[in-house]
This record gives C-alpha cells, sequence and structure tokens, in this order.
C-alpha cells in the first residue's frame, strides 16, 4: 500500500540563480544552496516553461477549509488563513516550493557568532501594492505592531524568542524595547534571548509579514478588508466574499512579477470535505484541502493522478495522565498498553492514506532530525504483544481483574475510529476493558488540562516550524500545553541545553536524548505520523510536496493539458 | 354509563328494529374508541405499517442476541466489506470492519427509545401544562400562554446545539434537550381541547358535585385528551428521531460504540459511493420505521377525529 | 372596528417582542458562558501575557454580571460586537451578509413547498384513498422520511457530479446554485403542508356549502378554486410561521453540505468555537426573525378567515 507520492515535481523560478550569500558564522544557518534541485523541464531561457505549454487562463481554485479568521497577518493563527497570507504577503524570509527557506524582502543575512543577533540586509527595489516604497522601517513598524499589547494578537506566542518580547506582550516594557534596530534604510537587527536556529523559519509566518502602516492607521480594523488592504507579496487581495471566495490577483508592483505566471488565485472555503470533493469532480476546484477518511482505495482507483499524500510534520498519539490512577507511577502499565497495539493495521485499514506507524514523537523528515526508535520498533507483533501481556501482568492485573480505562477524544471521525481500533486492540490483546469518551474539542481540551478525570486521551502535533523542539517543548515542567503532568528533571535539563546550544550536530544529539528519556519514561502512546492527502488537478503544476504544507501559487502555473513530457518526470 | 346504554340496547333491538337503529347510531357516536379501532382496521396503510412496526420491534430488541458478531467486535480481516454470506457480513461492515447489521439492529434500539422517550418528556410537560393552562384560564392562562409564546420565540434547534454544547453529550440529555422543546406544540393543542372540554356537561357536574380541580384534570380533563394525545404522539416521534440524526450529523449525537440509526446513516451519507451498504442499510430501517409511524399516526387521526366521518 | 382591533392586536404583539428579546438574551447570554472553555483556547496554549491582553481587548476580565449589563447597553443600540472568530468582521456585518442567502433559500423553499404541497395535497384529497392518493402522498413523505443530509450529497452526486448540470456546491447567487438547495430544504417542508391540505380539503370538501355549490352545477374546478380552496389552506397558513423560521434557522445541513455562507452555520460554528458576541446576535437576530414571521402569518390568516377578529387579545 504505497500512496501515490509526485515525488519531483518541477519547478520554475528564477530564484534558483539566487544563491542567498550568507556569511553565516553560527553553524545552523541553514546551507540554502543544499535544496533539492528541481527537474529541469522545457525552460526557456528566462527560466520559465515554454508559453506553447501554458493554459490561456491562468487561474487556480483551491479549496481552502474553514473560512480564514482574519486576513490581518498578526491575527491570523489557522491554516487556512497562512495559505492565503502567504500569497499576500511576504516575510524577511520565504519558502520555495519544496518548503526550504529562501531570501524573501531581505537578499541576505548575517547571524552573529552567539546565534542571538541577526543582521537583514533588505532587497532596494520593493514597493507595497500601492507602489510606495518598502523598507526596513516598515519591518520594524510591523513586528512592534504584533508583539504590542494594544494589538492583543495571539498568534504573537511565535516571536516570543525575540529579545524583550514577553516583558512587552506583559505590559512591562514599551515596545521600542524589543530586539529590533534600524542600521540604516535597508538593513535592520533582530536580537533574541538565546540561540533559535528555526528563527529564519518563523519569519516566513504570518505573524512576521509587515504591514503598510499607512494603510493600518487610515482604516483601523478594517484594513484587511476588499478595497483596502495593501500588501508586499505576489499577489493583491481583489475581493473577498467572507464563506463564499477570497479572490487575489497578480500585483504588478511585485518585484519579481515577471516571474508569477498565475494570474488569479481564488481559495474557496469549505466546512465539508466530502463537498469539496464533488466540488473537485465537478471541475469547480483545482485543488483540494483534503479528502474525506475512508476513501483512499476508492479514489486511488478513480482519481490515480489527481491523489496525492506526503508526509506532514505531525504525530498523532495517545497521552496518559500520569497525576491520576492507574497510570501514577506504573510505566510498566504504560509500557504494555503502547506495545499491545498493531500500529500496522491502524495505518493500513483505519487511517489508510499513506501514515506511517510510529514508535516516537518526532515525526520523521523535520529538519534533518532522524527520530529515536526504541527496541520494541523492530519486533513483531506477536513479539509486542507477549511482552505487554507479562507487563500488565506485572502490574497487577489479569483476566479476572482487568483494567478498566477511558479513551477520551474530540470529536472528529478519524479520533473516533482511532480509538475504536486501539480499544479493541487493547481488549484482544490484553483484556483491557476501554470505554470510549468523545467530547467536543473545547470542552475536551479544558478535561486534559484540568488532568482530574482524563486518563487516556487523544494528543497529537502539528509543528508550527521545521524544528523537532516543538514536539519536545510540550513534555517540559509546567507547559501550558503539557496535559500528561509530566515532570522530569533530567529531561528539563536536556531542554535547556538545547535552548543554548549552537552548534547544530550538538543540539540534534540533545533533542535526540531528550526523546529517548521522554519515551523510557512512556508518557505518550505513539501511533502514527500525519499525511496531508488532497486532490490536484494534474495540469497544475510549479508545486512539490513538502512537510511544511506551505504551497505559495506564485510558483504554480497550469498547463493546458496534461503534457507528455511533465507526465513522464512524475512516478 | 356506556354500560348501561349497553343494555338498554339489547333490550330495544327485540322489540322496535327501527328504535334499534337509531340507538345504534347513537351509540356509535359515543363509543369512541371501539368506533375508532374499527375505522383503523379499516386503513389498510396504516395495519402494515403496525405490522412492520411490530416486527421491526422485534427484530431490533431480540436480534442482537441472535447474531453472531459483537456490535463493537472490529473484524481486522474484512473492513469496509460489502454485503457477502461468506463473511457472515451479511449487510457488509464498516471502515473498522464492525458488522453493519447488528450495528444498525443496535442502532435501532437507540433511535426508537430516543424517540419514545423524548415524546414522552414533551408529552409529560405538554399535557400537564396546556392542561392547566385550559383549565383555569383567565390570567393563569394568559400568564402560561404568554410564556408559550416567549418560548416559541427561541430558535430551537440553536438550544438544542447549546444544550449538547454546555452539557456534553449524554444520551439522557438528548432526551431531555429534544423533549423539552418539543413540549410546546403539545401544549398549545391540549390547552385548546381543555377549554371546549371545560365547558361540556360532565366537567360542569363533576364541579358541581365539589370535586377538586385536580381531580377534574386527572379524572376527567387528561383521560378525555387521549385521542389527541396518542395521534400525537405517533407523529412525534418520527420527527424526534430526524431530529436525533440531525444532532449525528453536527457530531453532538450519541457517544460511540454506541449507536443510533442517525449516526449510522450519517457515517454511511460520507461513502456512499465507495461504500454504498454503510448507507443503504440503515437507511432503508429509518425510512421504513419514519413511514410507518407517519402511516399510523394519520390513520390514527382519521379513526379519532370525529369530523371526518361526516 | 376590524382594523382597529388589528391596529392593537399589532402594538401588544410587538410590544410583546421585547420581554420576549431580553428572556432570550439572558438565556443564551448565560447558557453559552456555562459551555466549558473559551473563545481563545486551542491545542496551542496562548502565553499568559498573550491571553491577558485579548481578556481584556474583549472584556472577559470583568466580572460576568457586568458583561451581562454590558451587552444589554450595547445591543439597545443595535450593536453586536466584534466577532471572536471572525476578527475582520463585525456580527452586524456578518448577519447582513448571512441573512439574505438564508432567506433566499428558506423563502424559495417555501414558496415551493406552498405551491407542491397544496397541490399534492389537493390532489389526494379529491382522489381520497384511490391509487392517486397513495401514490402521491406516499412520494410526498419520502421527504420527511429521508434525513436531508442523505438527499443533499445525494442530489449533488447525481445532478452535479455525474450529470454536471449544476454546480455541487458554493454561492454566487445565480439560481444554478440555488436550486438544489432549496430543493432540499423544501422535500419535508412539501410533505407536512401536503399532508395539512389533504386533511383540511376532505374536511372542507365534504362540508354543506361546497355540496350546495355543487349541486348548483358547478364545474369542479372552480368549486375548488373559488370555494374549497382557502379555508382548507387555513391550517397551513397557521403551519408556515414556524416552519418558515424553522426553513431559516434550520438550514445548518444544507449551508454546510452545499457550502452556502447563510447564517446557520455561523451559529453552530460560533457556539463550537465559543464566539459569545456571534452566537449571541444570531440568537437574537432570529428571535425577532420569529416574532416577526408569526406575526405576517397571523395577519394573513386573519385575512384569509373573516371569523376572526382581534378585539380581544
Amino acid at each position: 500500500m504505497t500512496p501515490t507520492l509526485h515525488i519531483k515535481q518541477l519547478l520554475v523560478c528564477s530564484l534558483l540563480g539566487l544563491v542567498a550569500c550568507s556569511d553565516q558564522e553560527s553553524d545552523f544557518g541553514r546551507p540554502l544552496e543544499q535544496r533539492s534541485h528541481p527537474v529541469d523541464l522545457v525552460l526557456l531561457e528566462d527560466g520559465r516553461p515554454d508559453p506553447s505549454v501554458l493554459a490561456a487562463d491562468q487561474v487556480v481554485r483551491r479549496g481552502n477549509g474553514e473560512e480564514p479568521e482574519t486576513l490581518d497577518p498578526h491575527h491570523a493563527l489557522g491554516v487556512p488563513a497562512s495559505h492565503i497570507l502567504r500569497d499576500l504577503f511576504e516575510g524577511l524570509t520565504a519558502e520555495s516550493p519544496d518548503g526550504e527557506l529562501i531570501p524573501g524582502a531581505a537578499l541576505r543575512w548575517n547571524i552573529s557568532r552567539d546565534a542571538r543577533t541577526y543582521t537583514f540586509y533588505l532587497r532596494r527595489d520593493m514597493t507595497w501594492s500601492n507602489g510606495d516604497p518598502l523598507n526596513a522601517e516598515d519591518f520594524v513598524y510591523s513586528l512592534q505592531r504584533a508583539l504590542d499589547p494594544a494589538t492583543a494578537s495571539s498568534a504573537a506566542r511565535i516571536l516570543l524568542p525575540i529579545q524583550n518580547a514577553r516583558e512587552v506582550l506583559a505590559g512591562e516594557l514599551p515596545v521600542e524595547e524589543l530586539g529590533f534596530s534600524l542600521l540604516d534604510e535597508f538593513t535592520m537587527q533582530i536580537t533574541l534571548t538565546g540561540p533559535t536556529p528555526y528563527f529564519l523559519g518563523l519569519l516566513a509566518s504570518p505573524v512576521a509579514y509587515p504591514v503598510n502602516r499607512k494603510n493600518v492607521e487610515e482604516f483601523g480594523d478594517q484594513f484587511s478588508k476588499t478595497g483596502n488592504l495593501v500588501s508586499n507579496g505576489a499577489y493583491v487581495l481583489k475581493e473577498w466574499k467572507p464563506r463564499v471566495s477570497i479572490e487575489l490577483e497578480k500585483d504588478p508592483n511585485f518585484r519579481e512579477a515577471g516571474q508569477v505566471l498565475m494570474e488569479r488565485v481564488f481559495y474557496i472555503p469549505s466546512e465539508d470535505a466530502s463537498t469539496e470533493v464533488k466540488q473537485f469532480r465537478s471541475g469547480e476546484l483545482d485543488w483540494t484541502n483534503e479528502v474525506p477518511n475512508n476513501q483512499f482505495k476508492w479514489l486511488q482507483k478513480h482519481y490515480p493522478d489527481e491523489l496525492v499524500t506526503s508526509p506532514w510534520m505531525g504525530s498523532y498519539f495517545l497521552g496518559f495522565n500520569l497525576t491520576q490512577e492507574p497510570f501514577i507511577d506504573n510505566p510498566s502499565l504504560r509500557m504494555a498498553l503502547t506495545l499491545a497495539i498493531d500500529r500496522q493495521i491502524i495505518t493500513d485499514k483505519v487511517t489508510q492514506f499513506g501514515e506511517q506507524p510510529s514508535f516516537a514523537l518526532v515525526p520523521p523528515g523535520i529538519d534533518g532530525y532522524v527520530p529515536f526508535s526504541p527496541e520494541y520498533a523492530d519486533w513483531t507483533q506477536e513479539e509486542r504483544d507477549h511482552e505487554a501481556l507479562r507487563l500488565y501482568e506485572q502490574a497487577g492485573y489479569s483476566d479476572e481483574n482487568p483494567l478498566r480505562i477511558e479513551i477520551r477524544f474530540n470529536t472528529s471521525d478519524n479520533n473516533k475510529k482511532i480509538a475504536l481500533a486501539i480499544a479493541s486492540m487493547w481488549k484482544q490483546a490484553l483484556g483491557v476493558n476501554v470505554t470510549l469518551v468523545n467530547e467536543e474539542f473545547r470542552v475536551f481540551l479544558q478535561n486534559r488540562e484540568q488532568k482530574v478525570i482524563t486518563q487516556v486521551f487523544r494528543a497529537g502535533w502539528i509543528s508550527d516550524y521545521n524544528d523537532p523542539y516543538s514536539f519536545l517543548e510540550l513534555f517540559r515542567t509546567g507547559h501550558g500545553r503539557n496535559d500528561y503532568g509530566y515532570s522530569n528533571p533530567s529531561f528539563d535539563a536536556l531542554l535547556d541545553e538545547v535552548g543554548t546550544e549552537r552548534v547544530r550536530a550538538r543540539r540534534e544529539r540533545l533533542m535526540f536524548e531528550a526523546e529517548r528519556v521522554l519515551m523510557s519514561d512512556h508518557v505518550i502512546v505513539p501511533v502514527f505520523t500525519y499525511v496531508t492527502k488532497r486532490l490536484v488537478n494534474p495540469r497544475l503544476k510549479g508545486w512539490q510536496n513538502n512537510v511544511m504544507d506551505h504551497h505559495p501559487s506564485r510558483f504554480m502555473f497550469m498547463l493546458k493539458s496534461r503534457n507528455p513530457d511533465i507526465q513522464g518526470e512524475q512516478q | 354509563m356506556n354500560s348501561e346504554i349497553k343494555t338498554s340496547n339489547e333490550d330495544l333491538s327485540v322489540s322496535d328494529p327501527f328504535a334499534a337503529a337509531f340507538v345504534e347510531e347513537d351509540v356509535r357516536g359515543r363509543s369512541l374508541w371501539v368506533d375508532a379501532w374499527h375505522r383503523l382496521r379499516k386503513n389498510r396503510a396504516a395495519v402494515v405499517s403496525g405490522v412492520i412496526m411490530a416486527f421491526m420491534l422485534l427484530l431490533v430488541v431480540f436480534g442482537p442476541m441472535v447474531l453472531p458478531w459483537e456490535a463493537d467486535f472490529t473484524d481486522w480481516d474484512n473492513t469496509s466489506t460489502p454485503p457477502s454470506l461468506e463473511t457472515a457480513h451479511w449487510f457488509g461492515t464498516d471502515a473498522v470492519g464492525r458488522d453493519i447489521l447488528v450495528r444498525t439492529l443496535e442502532g435501532g434500539r437507540i433511535s426508537l427509545l430516543v424517540g419514545l422517550v423524548a415524546t414522552l418528556v414533551s408529552l409529560v410537560i405538554g399535557v400537564t401544562y396546556g392542561a392547566v393552562a385550559g383549565y383555569y384560564g383567565g390570567l393563569t392562562d394568559r400568564v402560561m400562554m404568554r410564556i408559550v409564546d416567549i418560548v416559541y420565540a427561541l430558535p430551537f434547534m440553536f438550544f438544542v446545539i447549546l444544550l449538547m454544547v454546555v452539557f456534553g453529550r449524554h444520551i439522557i440529555l438528548i432526551f431531555v434537550a429534544i423533549g423539552a422543546v418539543n413540549w410546546l406544540d403539545m401544549a398549545r393543542i391540549v390547552r385548546g381541547q381543555t377549554l371546549s372540554l371545560k365547558n361540556t356537561e360532565f366537567v360542569e357536574a363533576a364541579r358541581a358535585c365539589g370535586v377538586t380541580h385536580n381531580s377534574i384534570i386527572r379524572r376527567h380533563i387528561i383521560p378525555n385528551l387521549l385521542g389527541v394525545v396518542i395521534v400525537y404522539v405517533t407523529l412525534t416521534i418520527p420527527q424526534v428521531i430526524l431530529v436525533e440524526s440531525f444532532l449525528s450529523f453536527l457530531g453532538l449525537g450519541v457517544q460511540e460504540p454506541m449507536s443510533s440509526w442517525g449516526a449510522l446513516v450519517n457515517d454511511g451519507a460520507q461513502d456512499m459511493e465507495s461504500a454504498p451498504w454503510t448507507l443503504v442499510f440503515p437507511a432503508t430501517f429509518l425510512t421504513v420505521t419514519l413511514y410507518c409511524f407517519n402511516y399510523i399516526g394519520d390513520g390514527m387521526r382519521d379513526a379519532l377525529d370525529p369530523k371526518d366521518h361526516l | 372596528m376590524r382594523q382597529e382591533g388589528l391596529l392593537r392586536h399589532a402594538t401588544t404583539r410587538l410590544l410583546g417582542l421585547v420581554p420576549t428579546l431580553l428572556i432570550l438574551i439572558t438565556i443564551a447570554f448565560f447558557l453559552i458562558r456555562m459551555a466549558p472553555g473559551g473563545p481563545f483556547d486551542g491545542e496551542k496554549v496562548l502565553p499568559p501575557e498573550i491571553r491577558a491582553n485579548l481578556d481584556a481587548n474583549y472584556h472577559l476580565d470583568e466580572p460576568l454580571l457586568q458583561q451581562y449589563f454590558r451587552y444589554l447597553g450595547q445591543i439597545i443600540t443595535g450593536d453586536f460586537g466584534p466577532s471572536f472568530q471572525y476578527k475582520d468582521w463585525t456580527v452586524n456585518e456578518l448577519i447582513a451578509q448571512g441573512f439574505p442567502v438564508s432567506a433566499t433559500i428558506g423563502g424559495l423553499a417555501m414558496l415551493l413547498a406552498f405551491v407542491l404541497g397544496t397541490l399534492i395535497g389537493t390532489l389526494a384529497a379529491l382522489r381520497q384513498n384511490s391509487a392517486v392518493d397513495y401514490s402521491v402522498m406516499g412520494v410526498a413523505m419520502l421527504g420527511i422520511s429521508i434525513p436531508n443530509f442523505v438527499v443533499a450529497p445525494l442530489l449533488i452526486l447525481v445532478v452535479a457530479v455525474y450529470a454536471g448540470w449544476l454546480p455541487a456546491g458554493g454561492w454566487d447567487w445565480s439560481w444554478q446554485r440555488m436550486v438544489l438547495p432549496v430543493i432540499t430544504l423544501a422535500l419535508p417542508v412539501i410533505a407536512y403542508i401536503a399532508r395539512l391540505t389533504r386533511g383540511s380539503m376532505i374536511e372542507v370538501l365534504h362540508s354543506n356549502y361546497i355540496r350546495t355549490a355543487r349541486a348548483k352545477g358547478l364545474p369542479e374546478l372552480l368549486v375548488i378554486r373559488r370555494h374549497a380552496l382557502k379555508p382548507a389552506i387555513l391550517p397551513v397558513i397557521s403551519y408556515m410561521g414556524p416552519a418558515t423560521a424553522a426553513l431559516i434557522t434550520g438550514s445548518v445541513v444544507i449551508e454546510r453540505i452545499y457550502s452556502i455562507p447563510g447564517l446557520g452555520s455561523y451559529f453552530v460554528q460560533g457556539a463550537l468555537n465559543r464566539d459569545y458576541t456571534l452566537v449571541m446576535g444570531v440568537v437574537v437576530f432570529y428571535g425577532v426573525v420569529i416574532v416577526v414571521l408569526n406575526f405576517i402569518v397571523d395577519l394573513l390568516y386573519a385575512w384569509l378567515n373573516p371569523r376572526i377578529r382581534y378585539d380581544v387579545t
């Protein structure tokens, strides 16, 4: 059951020629040259595909999940909004189709030896969509706005590594005290509290995008509406009809407008995955946000060229509440439950879309990190079940005295099926009596947080940024999402070290060690790692699968037909 | 009172055939129940529906005990398989390999239970409320009906949703939530009937004899409302079953591994192309049941409504 | 005399709106606040500093009673406040965009249901207990026997995906996109109206004045049109108030499956996201709509039925 993976798709951008110069002094400024090389194809001398293969109408209609909550980049939290904002705006850094970091508004940057100060050299040819020039001052203003307590942005959470950010958000310091300094019109410096290797990646997220000061001051709350919004990305907002569509149009003022082939982009919200697929099938969409569960076989049979699945940087796991019976101080019981799940069945029969069975916290493919793998990962399921039964009995349970527990999850078809599968496996392998409790999302989150009535609960994490730390920090003592009540001083100490380590390889080793400690404490039951799954019009090219699931429209283009030349390049 | 007339009827029938015919006509007008039963029996749709429902009830109650599968057993070798005799999954299996037949029958238990209990809740509230308002009349009536008007202006579904969100989805809560928003119609109908009953001779007679208000309501008003109430009940049950399915659609229905027809149909509707059997079987059970209840209800109304046999 | 009564009735009705709304607001306000979790809870928790800013921004840091009175004061001016979830929009804007859509779909569905329902009901009544009666009513009853979340995807599949006659979903005010949602929404109402009409039509057809009209030798069609129809649809009219309200409010399923930007899903989304202002706004707005609709139905009823007078309320 191998999912159709469109491995290398072509990439059209002259950005390739633009090797960012980074006289990095610390180890982990990403070597940008290591980007995977795109397939060379019918490209003309200027790097564009031959116009004769292009469709006359360069329009893409992208299904986009729920209605975005806002188009103000500093308030945007959800994934749907971030897709749109990535087209409308551009941060100091940006992402190429394969999800790798590329220079955005900043042409190049330096990172100081202590890895705390970043100097950005901005492009000099940039303008806003209204024609006004764009410079470093705009970025300083915008980052200050995002962190200003008066803005009350939830997304500002991401910018906490910046020096004094916490104090400014708490209202203890004015925004001027933030770690920003303007060296000249096109040069700025950002100072961080500690080394943060993923910081350049954060700068490519919406909360770090620039907003036009005049625009914001003129329209206030209304600045992100149709007709008001001034942006600096490859596209401008043409029309926003709530819960109908968001139409973007290519911005002729964009610095690389000549390279942008896709003229218009429609983002179509949808609350129902099956409807979205039907819209795709009747030709109303070129790209779906997702596809319904259960239908892998059907889709693979009927839409083999359209169905695209690809690993995503997220893990699905169950958590134990370590503060209550029966799991308090009972690692052998927790390990028994971890072992007694046949992950292969879950990924093959329940989730179906190419999810990978998982035995650790961090999914593979995150910034080159190789996750920890416990010994039992290589065992057969019979061996695991056997050992599980031994541990279960060692913990004092048996057929006469079975364990009775609840699995709690938030309402969703997938969670339900996975919980059902796990309950049945625990029952069959160990004789555990499991009750399923599904709760509406916010009720569920509150119960998890209170750690009183939870026993085993659905957990999972989809990373904010391309770094394993995003997963590991959840288990730190006192972290807001540490709903497990896990507290291990040696784990915390390892994370502290990770926070100050500047050498990439050493940092990775520390994280690996932390993951190992966590996994041998059996705090979670890893189940599988996520994939993204969607239907894509085979004529749509210029995008690539990536673990971030970020797909800027500005690299996309629509072919006239399923070009045989290009077909040959696909798997 | 009835039996008295009957005896005199027998006496008369011997002596005077014309008088007998006359009195018989008179008696038929009074013995509503016997008469209604006769008329109901003549309504073919209602009778067939009644038989089907009785069968369905037996199936739903005893079926799961007889069948070889447990409702929550996951047959990993047969996930999403179409109906087949070979696998012994006669209605096929769902995405985690559970037997659709057993789940449909067990879901039927829940759906019918929700239908009955929620209707009973609305019945108890509605009858009591309507009878009291109609019987006492005057200011009491006006205030009570004012309240009904106010509650009428509350967007029902919204309140059911809010209740489910606030208190979580316990099956008892589903009964209460649906029942609590469904009592208004009942209260109105009962009040109207009570108003007209109140002025009938037997109630006035009881009142003249010094019978207390409470026992008049209990002994005279409510029993005489039975006809309306029964019709209302049969027509409300299918509505309630539909409301429950709507809650299932919103993800606010019953808890897994429990299921209801609404929940099963909703699951099946997601995969109507890739696994049509997960939709067709539960949907057939649901639809047949709703049809039957509606036909029985209509039949009863025709049978019990004296206006209709002019 | 009659007009005066009507006017008095109208005034009482509109005055009655005030306590109704007050009760509505109070129940809804405290109910949604009782729900566990808040608007800013998410899988990714906010640092306390940010949380405090947000709470202060939306006055969530005030005591609940103070927030309640603040809300009342605000609502008197017709301002429902900003949405918690859709940060760029006020609740007033969202209602202004969503309601016309819901009202159009709901209104058209009601119209369709009224026309088809009375037609089917009358036809069945005229041929009472015949094959025509059974088959027509049997088909109409499908509408209340199949949940609309089955009908809707089925229609999309057949009409949009397989046949390609109409779009599968979305909204742009074109008739093509209205057809399927209106039909789906109308189906159960057609069934109810057909049943009501059939029942009352049978009753009316047996009444003395219809017999008289027939005895006079008037053609059947004329008898029905001129004499029977009006009294027979009276129960339908009184059903239409709550039914229209239910159509406009209860279209959540339709909105979701057809991707229609109506008000119903705002409510459901609002309740799930704890978007307090949005939930309140939609509830209060619908309270008003329902009262107004019931009032219109009363007027219609009085106009059609000369026996009713509003001398006493």
